[in-house]
């Protein structure tokens, strides 16, 4: 695909939202007979949809110079197969094995399937693992772009901090930090149990150059994501402003549509909704379980 | 002159440039590694977790890291990192844990490593290398960085009592294969105390033999099983909690076999130990040669009446 930095034609536009689309239709089949995380695969599916089709350059799954993309805050998987699922890169009909023993798609990403560069699950643990990446590629002069993409309440996480700390002292500048910034953590808001405001400046205090964007516009992202990383000695975080289940009124922004299991009734109101149509009725069970 | 653990890793890194040597700040055995290869050595400052993540991350690159820390803070502190994020994927990362079991002397239960080889041999895949002394550890260093699994190793700093026999990844280094009448099996730090130990009782007429298991994982099962089955009493001898351990390994492996043995346990049982000097941590928590073999003398005699 032809990058053109900075500006997006409205065709390119148009073409990455029906994308997105396809990709939400995918994510929203995905939460029933078991469910999945439907709430922050949508808040995160833009964002992943951009990176793979704009920014990231895959020449090859093992190509040595290729950018690396982590998702380091699993429970969006979702998106990420469901995206592959639009681009060919597993087969559609794979994604109806979502929780079936013949398969590895499951809550959280696994690495057998192609594409995933590792595993994730727990917290805290790819911004340093993309680290290694990242000092590996530098050392051997390569210009391999790391992309860690972590939830904001993943933020919480002692790790996340020190990781910054070590990759601004290693002077790790092909490492881009992406925050998913839906603003909840799992059932609470991130500013009501932890806050995180002033995001950028704690970056900042930390040698991370941050930049703040809209997580659901791919002309914003296009834009700031053209300058990434940023020029400077150390890593980039953008913070893309994002909304949980993003595209679904019905559960969007609430506290407790985070994990979903809906029934066949429901997800084709949902599918419905997506487009535009009515609010679905939502009856099965809130599920928290933090 | 023996080579050193900095100068056999230099050698090693040296010639195999996949080699990353990594260090939480804990630079004691190998100072001299920033100046000889600035482009194979990260030092991550006091930060576990983020080094043994950054070393699995090299690993996906196909680099060998070899990551240093004080055994506690490596194995305790950045646990989860080494089960998830080296185990799940098996990746050739090596762990080097320095100042393990009796070895962190003064520094209090902190920095007493007495579960390490419990919760790192519990990890799938995971190698246990407790060498015998400072010379076994460098024979063997070879071994760790071509191990294709990723490998602990329990830094021992003590010089070796004897010349050891030729090393050769998960097979024990058996002293008196021929006696009958006691075997000591042990690993690492207590190895010197062990050969004294079986030097007092062949004086006082017991045969003993001895069977050094430097990698407690992979096993020499073949050789702890001899000595379970040809010996009258079998002593197992550790700085470490009697959970998990040593006892556990031999526990686990009589039962996988339907055998039925006496066994002496001389290890922690559910205490950490009184910091002071090894030499005094030795005498006060009973673990010195001369007490190891009055235990055995004692436990035998219980054997007679």
């Amino acid at each position: 695909m032809e990058k053109v930095l900075g500006l997006l034609s409205e065709q390119e536009d148009q073409e990455l939202k029906n994308l997105s689309m396809r990709v939400r239709e995918n994510i929203v089949r995905m939460s029933t007979d078991g469910g999945c995380f439907l709430g922050a695969s949508l808040s995160a599916v833009d964002i992943i949809v951009y990176l793979y089709q704009k920014y990231l350059n895959i020449p090859a799954l093992q190509d040595p110079k290729r950018d690396y993309f982590f998702l380091s805050k699993g429970h969006d998987v979702p998106a990420l197969y469901g995206l592959f699922a639009e681009t060919g890169q597993i087969e559609k009909e794979r994604l109806k094995n979502h929780l079936k023993p013949n398969d590895h798609i499951y809550w959280h990403p696994n690495r057998n399937i192609p594409g995933v560069e590792f595993h994730s699950g727990s917290l805290g643990h790819l911004l340093s693992v993309g680290m290694g990446v990242a000092q590996d590629a530098k050392w051997k002069g390569d210009a391999n772009r790391v992309v860690v993409m972590v939830g904001d309440g993943e933020l919480d996480e002692g790790s996340m901090w020190e990781g910054m700390l070590v990759a601004s002292a290693l002077k790790l500048n092909n490492l881009v930090i992406v925050v998913d910034r839906n603003e909840f953590q799992a059932n609470i808001r991130t500013e009501e149990l932890i806050p995180l405001e002033p995001l950028e400046a704690k970056f900042e205090s930390f040698g991370v150059q941050a930049i703040r964007i809209d997580g659901h516009s791919f002309t914003s992202m296009h834009q700031a994501f053209s300058k990434v990383p940023l020029e400077g000695t150390g890593p980039t975080a953008v913070i893309c402003n994002t909304r949980r289940g993003k595209g679904l009124p019905s559960i969007e922004a609430r506290a407790d549509r985070w994990f979903c299991n809906f029934s066949p009734e429901e997800i084709t109101q949902l599918l419905q909704e997506l487009h535009g149509e009515k609010a679905a009725a939502l009856t099965s069970e809130t599920l928290i379980v933090r | 002159m023996p080579q050193t653990y900095e100068q056999k890793l230099l050698e090693i890194a040296g010639k195999e440039s996949r080699v990353v040597v990594m260090t939480a700040e804990n630079r004691a055995a190998i100072r001299g590694v920033p100046a000889a290869l600035p482009n194979q050595f990260i030092d991550t400052g006091i930060t576990e977790q983020t080094m043994v993540g950054m070393a699995a991350g090299l690993a996906l690159r196909g680099r060998i890291p070899v990551a240093h820390a004080l055994a506690t803070f490596l194995t305790l502190r950045a646990f989860e990192f080494i089960r998830t994020d080296v185990g799940i994927s098996n990746l050739p990362v090596k762990l080097v844990g320095a100042v393990p079991g009796f070895l962190s002397e003064s520094n209090g239960p902190t920095h007493q490593a007495i579960e390490d080889v419990s919760i790192m041999r519990g990890i799938p895949r995971m190698q246990v290398f407790c060498p015998a002394s400072y010379e076994e550890m460098v024979n063997g260093l070879e071994s760790v960085i071509n191990e294709p699994n990723p490998v602990y190793v329990r830094f021992n700093s003590r010089p070796s009592p004897v010349e050891h026999q030729a090393f050769e990844w998960g097979k024990a280094e058996v002293f008196s294969p021929e006696a009958k009448d006691v075997a000591l099996l042990a690993y690492g730090t207590l190895f010197t105390e062990a050969l004294e130990a079986k030097k007092l009782l062949e004086a006082s007429g017991i045969s003993a033999r001895l069977v050094n298991l430097r990698t407690i994982k992979p096993l020499d099962e073949k050789a702890v099983l001899a000595a379970a089955t040809e010996c009258k009493l079998v002593v197992t001898i550790e700085d470490h909690f009697l959970t998990g351990g040593l006892f556990s390994v031999l526990s686990e492996t009589l039962v996988r076999n339907r055998l039925v043995a006496d066994v002496l346990p001389v290890a922690l049982d559910g205490t950490w130990f009184h910091p002071t000097s090894l030499k005094n941590v030795l005498e006060t928590e009973g673990f010195t040669g001369p007490k190891i073999a009055q235990k055995i003398q004692a436990r035998l005699r219980e054997f007679s009446l």
